[in-house]
């Protein structure tokens, strides 16, 4: 190899440590037999015992599984139709309301919408959650949908007409299933990002309800154990999951998202 | 019923139900914290009535009094400057630490272009508060990192410092969250470019770091403006980090707001700073957009 070529994997391996690096001492230190996190002391499975008799932590969890799947469903069926809305009709009005959530720092989203809701006399909880978290996740789906419908060729559903196929016909057995991976990935980004996501559950959450993320902050700040670096480490592992999962289905979906 | 009538039929059922959904959730909040930042605080927190009726009638109780309130203290200004640097030196850190490393990617065979294009992603898609709690771990008193840094300096005869709670870990939190935001557009740049043009510069005398200069980099602007905009503009408003990894000295612009919004209660006062954040972000894209539209990027 040539010097300059040295150079780039040396500077790259690095970058790739500096991006893995922390991530991989919060999954190590999960299994250390110490409350700090400071010099590795020991193994032990005590942290994950923790974990799973912490009831706050199980509601927190349970409540992120139930705004997860009914945000993700409720966003995969709107971002599709913008997807498709996007690719055939090219509205403009459209496109900036789908984008705008994912371009804007997202404290503005989450401040807005809890005046809105307090406006609406709507008691701050799971409903509240999942409304916003559908309002972003729709850009992302909707994106990935996009991008699948563009690179489709289109002379199909001209082919499916010609041979008699009604529009709705033509769209139900050529385009769905053709854009089908694209929708998959695009629900589970969506599920991803609203059990992931903490700035605009932080405004839209209320006093009563907590979530993953929340109860991971309030540990964090107010007295942090190893219990998050093992509720960290199994977060990420779903994570991997199903971010893995999604780039399999609709390869270069991630990166135009 | 008429092909064209259908057809606007089936144009209304499919771009209907999305657009309603994010008018609702989206712009109609949006629009609301527009009037919230002309409207008085609450006696109790949130917002005062926006109608009252008196012995003189009624009025409408809307006033520029916040909007005052932000222009006569340079306090704010201050903070919005700060906001400013931070996210400027996190996006400056950003571009160094991705251009390296989305050269290689760019120029990588295929299948493993794939793979180390996902190894960026997948650390993005991990949640964010992991990602700023493993840096609370790492910048900590008793850490590897701080424990070796200090017997350094104690060496050298210099006295202890600390790392965590300080302006340094808020950007090096900051420039961790943000770096795959600045990879994947460079790398999306880098990899239309037509190795031949390397190999004529060559062939015309000039050395790798020439051929880097004068070649490579000016034809990656347009990737470097839309990763700087992607990080630039999304770290003006973060108000995590500074809470997590900051001191007293590292306070946002975000966590003011945050400050308005849940602790402070003054609710008209918070959306007058959210509309001033929401004035920049959109100023800093419509600007980075003018630049390469202008430039033919």
């Amino acid at each position: 190899m040539k010097r300059g070529s040295w150079l780039l994997w040396g500077s790259a391996l690095l970058v790739y440590g500096f991006l893995y690096l922390p991530l991989a001492i919060v999954v190590v230190y999960s299994f250390n037999d110490s409350r700090l996190n400071a010099e590795w002391v020991g193994f032990t499975w005590h942290w994950y015992d923790v974990l799973f008799h912490d009831e706050q932590m199980l509601e927190a969890a349970g409540n992120s599984l139930i705004i997860g799947l009914v945000a993700s469903a409720v966003s995969t069926l709107l971002g599709t139709a913008a997807g498709y809305a996007l690719y055939r009709f090219k509205s403009r009005v459209l496109a900036i309301l789908v984008l705008s959530p994912i371009a804007i720092p997202e404290i503005l989203m989450g401040v807005s919408l809890l005046i809105f809701f307090v406006m609406l006399n709507l008691t701050l909880g799971l409903v509240s959650i999942i409304l916003s978290h559908v309002a972003f996740c729709i850009g992302f789906v909707a994106i990935v949908v996009r991008s699948r419908l563009a690179g489709m060729d289109d002379s199909l559903i001209e082919a499916a007409r010609d041979l008699g196929a009604t529009p709705w016909k033509a769209f139900r057995l050529v385009t769905l299933p053709l854009i089908m991976p694209g929708i998959i990935a695009g629900a589970l980004m969506a599920f991803t990002l609203s059990i992931d996501d903490f700035v605009i559950t932080f405004f839209t959450a209320g006093v009563d309800s907590t979530t993953l993320p929340l109860q991971i902050y309030s540990m964090i700040k107010i007295a942090v154990t190893p219990e998050v670096n093992a509720i960290s480490t199994l977060l990420m592992l779903l994570t991997l999951f199903l971010i893995v999962g999604a780039s399999k289905l609709a390869p270069g979906a991630l990166r135009a998202a | 019923m008429s092909a064209a009538w259908r057809a606007s039929l089936q144009r209304f059922l499919i771009t209907g139900p999305p657009l309603v959904y994010l008018l609702l959730f989206f712009g109609i909040p949006t629009l609301i914290m527009v009037l919230a930042s002309l409207r008085l605080p609450g006696e109790f927190g949130g917002l005062a009535p926006l109608w009252e009726t008196g012995p003189s009638g009624t009025e409408l109780n809307l006033s520029l009094e916040s909007y005052g309130r932000f222009f006569s203290d340079s306090l704010y200004a201050w903070l919005f400057f700060k906001s400013f640097l931070y996210a400027l030196v996190t996006a400056v850190a950003c571009l160094l630490l991705a251009y390296p490393l989305a050269l290689l990617i760019a120029r990588s065979p295929g299948k493993r272009r794939d793979l180390l294009v996902l190894l960026v992603i997948l650390p993005f898609w991990s949640n964010f508060l992991i990602r700023v709690y493993a840096w609370m771990i790492i910048l900590g008193p008793e850490s590897v990192l701080t424990r070796t840094l200090n017997a350094l300096l104690a060496g050298l005869g210099i006295a202890p410092v600390e790392l965590l709670f300080t302006p340094f870990a808020v950007l090096v939190g900051l420039v961790y969250v943000h770096l795959p935001f600045m990879v994947l557009p460079l790398f999306a740049n880098l990899e239309k470019h037509d190795p031949a043009l390397l190999d004529a510069a060559q062939d015309l005398g000039a050395r790798s770091w020439q051929r880097f200069w004068r070649v490579t980099f000016p034809l990656s602007l347009p990737g470097v403006l839309a990763g700087a905009a992607l990080v630039f503009i999304p770290a003006l408003g973060i108000f995590a980090i500074p809470d997590i990894l900051g001191g007293t000295d590292s306070i946002l612009i975000g966590n003011v707001i945050k400050q308005q919004f849940l602790d402070a209660r003054d609710w008209p006062f918070g959306s007058v700073l959210s509309m001033v954040l929401t004035a920049l972000a959109v100023a800093f894209a419509a600007a980075a957009a003018w630049v390469a539209s202008r430039q033919r990027l």
